[in-house]
């Protein structure tokens, strides 16, 4: 490089733009997301910022790094937790209720180059581990009763599930983080239809219940008002029971024939007395 | 950063491009492939003005420099010592810029900017106007952390069928609140972090209403239902480090499943009608002690006078009665010893069998009553 030619700007311009272009082609910025294996010739020869548990952002491997250009080549595997859902597995219970199951796992690969050389791309591990997830949770999910699927005591069954599917995914340099159930649903069909009718009708006899057990109560405490007050006529008026007699009779008298100040009786009243009335015992004179 | 790596692992792309000279105007080009590293990022300044000032310059120099002759093809380009010191002073304005643009960050009260250089993590920042190294050594993710993101189940409308832990189906609807406690975590952990906030809610609630009984769901238990989702759902974020904080569950609809919600009803309705009953009953129990208790007082009232007195108050009530009750009646007398047989106009066929004669001493004789229903008299 003389200095004549860095008079030419279009030559420096060029001078430059190869010096970023080699540049860029010798170093690569491995971010905190992503594992990278270092190919050369075709070989994996090291992997950067390779998984590591416990390690805290900014201890780990990535940053800047430094390959011979054009001869190695950089392979980027993602290095956070990823996704994998199914839906609509159907399980089968041992009480033969089908169950439609949505499950996720979430898994991370730990090991880039044996995944590289089980599986070829990352891309791909979600077809590989599907059907095994599928498979687990048929296997395990079967061996129960109804009622235990839906139990709080899913854990040892998640447990189990996900020990299956990590044997597999170990092959492929990949942990399964979580294996967790979504959703389990009765299917749309004849088993829900038949729940919702189980509802409607233990609904139905629940009304019935309610509705007789309200008519006891009231009837209960019709009765017990009754003799409440019979009880409180007893006392009062068994004092004298003659006296009573009389007493009543005239508040019926009264009552009978309209001289209570209630509403007038409906029919009309003739008395016919005849003269050895009490009432009229003094209306012809004494000496009777 | 993400367009760093991106030229940096295609050079082959800058290799096409011909590269921007300083009066070239902005990289701002429509073109959104890799961006050319001399060029402003967008977001800038508008450079619309530095290449007309670049233009005059390079017009002068022009004017000077007598033609550029000796510069091949590209006729117009400056050369000379002018236009070495226009290229150094055109290079260091484009540097100044480059500079000013990618180190000064302004982070608003509610970010944080996660920053890494050369990819490694390198610290957050926080509010206000901070300073990294330019790019493309360092870059910064601006994270909102204030921002309460809400997730609602089911999307949209339709039923949202949940199994209880009594092998009932309840139409649930529910939405979760999160936000991000630590942007660290919450940008390098997972790929997909809202899917799995979702994913880990609706499991969270399924699970907790797969332990409660359809009473509880559609009842009482709602607010426990709530808590405990919220805690379980935090519990596996936490476990996958997500930097995701669970703000809240809200119940919006626990109900029975709309085709059976009838039947629901009418437990309602059962229950409503066995109070109504139950009150009818109490009031009726009340009106008849009441009524007992008043008769009975009055009773007591007038037996204690009888007491005191028992013939006289015996004969003042039996005269008083009859004067009320005979004043009120047409009344016939009949005066014969032997008794005359009585014709009496009844009116129609309706005659009461003859009441036995009560025979007691101070009582009035039975009087005959014939009704005559509506006859006048």
């Amino acid at each position: 490089m003389n200095a004549v030619s860095f008079r030419n700007p279009i030559f420096a311009g060029i001078v430059a733009l190869l010096l970023v272009i080699l540049a860029a082609a010798t170093f690569s910025i491995v971010p905190e997301t992503k594992q990278a294996v270092i190919l050369r010739f075709g070989q994996p020869i090291r992997t950067v910022n390779a998984w590591q548990p416990n390690t805290a952002f900014g201890q780990t491997g990535a940053g800047l790094i430094a390959r011979i250009p054009f001869v190695d080549r950089i392979v980027w595997i993602d290095k956070r937790v990823q996704d994998l859902e199914l839906d609509n597995t159907l399980v089968l219970s041992t009480d033969q209720l089908r169950l439609e199951v949505d499950a996720y796992a979430r898994y991370r690969i730990v090991d880039p180059r044996k995944m590289r050389n089980a599986v070829g791309s990352e891309d791909r591990i979600p077809d590989q581990l599907r059907p095994i997830l599928g498979s687990a949770l048929r296997n395990e999910l079967g061996k129960r009763r109804f009622v235990e699927l839906l139990s709080p005591e899913r854990s040892e069954l998640m447990d189990n599930i996900q020990k299956g599917l990590q044997r597999v995914a170990s092959q492929y340099g990949v942990e399964i983080v979580d294996v967790r159930i979504k959703q389990a649903n009765l299917p749309v069909g004849l088993p829900l239809e038949s729940a919702l009718k189980r509802m409607s009708s233990a609904r139905q006899q629940e009304a019935i219940t309610i509705r007789a057990e309200g008519q006891k109560q009231a009837q209960i405490v019709r009765a017990q008002a009754d003799a409440d007050s019979a009880k409180i006529y007893a006392e009062s008026f068994g004092k004298d029971a003659d006296f009573y007699d009389f007493y009543r009779a005239m508040q019926s008298y009264r009552h009978t024939f309209g001289a209570d100040g209630g509403p007038a009786p409906e029919g009309s009243t003739s008395i016919i007395l005849s003269p050895n009335n009490s009432y009229l015992r003094e209306f012809e004179g004494r000496g009777r | 950063m993400t367009i760093f790596s991106r030229w940096f692992r295609r050079p082959d792309i800058l290799a096409t491009e011909t590269p921007k000279g300083p009066w070239g105007g902005s990289g701002d080009d429509g073109n959104p492939g890799p961006r050319n590293p001399w060029a402003l990022p967008p977001g800038g300044r508008k450079p619309a003005a530095k290449p007309t000032a670049l233009d005059e310059f390079l017009r002068k120099a022009r004017g000077s420099g007598g033609g550029g002759g000796g510069n091949g093809g590209f006729g117009g380009l400056p050369s000379g010592a002018n236009a070495r010191a226009l290229w150094a002073i055109g290079v260091a304005i484009i540097a100044v810029v480059w500079i000013l643009f990618t180190s000064v960050h302004q982070i608003g009260p509610q970010q944080r900017g996660v920053v890494t250089y050369f990819g490694k993590y390198a610290g957050t920042l926080d509010p206000g106007v901070r300073l990294t190294m330019p790019a493309p050594i360092a870059d910064v993710t601006v994270v909102d952390v204030q921002k309460i993101r809400t997730d609602n189940f089911p999307v949209g409308e339709g039923e949202n069928l949940t199994l209880t832990g009594d092998q009932n189906i309840i139409d649930l609807a529910y939405s979760v609140r999160w936000d991000i406690a630590d942007p660290r975590d919450y940008v390098f952990q997972l790929a997909e972090p809202n899917a799995t906030v979702r994913a880990a809610a609706e499991s969270a609630m399924r699970a907790v209403v797969a332990t409660t009984t359809l009473d509880q769901a559609i009842g009482t238990g709602r607010t426990v239902i709530e808590q405990r989702v919220a805690e379980m759902t935090q519990q596996i974020l936490n476990d996958y480090k997500s930097g995701v904080r669970i703000q809240g569950v809200a119940i919006k609809q626990a109900a029975a499943p709309a085709r059976i919600v009838e039947d629901f009803n009418a437990v309602t309705a059962a229950q409503q009608e066995a109070i109504a009953n139950l009150n009818q009953s109490r009031s009726y129990a009340q009106q008849v002690v009441a009524r007992a208790q008043g008769e009975a007082a009055s009773f007591d009232k007038v037996y204690e006078q009888y007491r005191l007195a028992p013939e006289v108050t015996r004969r003042r009530m039996y005269y008083e009665t009859m004067e009320a009750v005979l004043a009120k009646s047409d009344k016939t007398i009949v005066e014969t010893p032997g008794g005359v047989v009585p014709y009496l106009p009844l009116s129609n066929a309706k005659r009461l069998p003859n009441p036995e004669a009560v025979q007691s001493t101070p009582a009035p004789a039975a009087a005959a009553a014939a009704p005559q229903s509506g006859a006048a008299q």
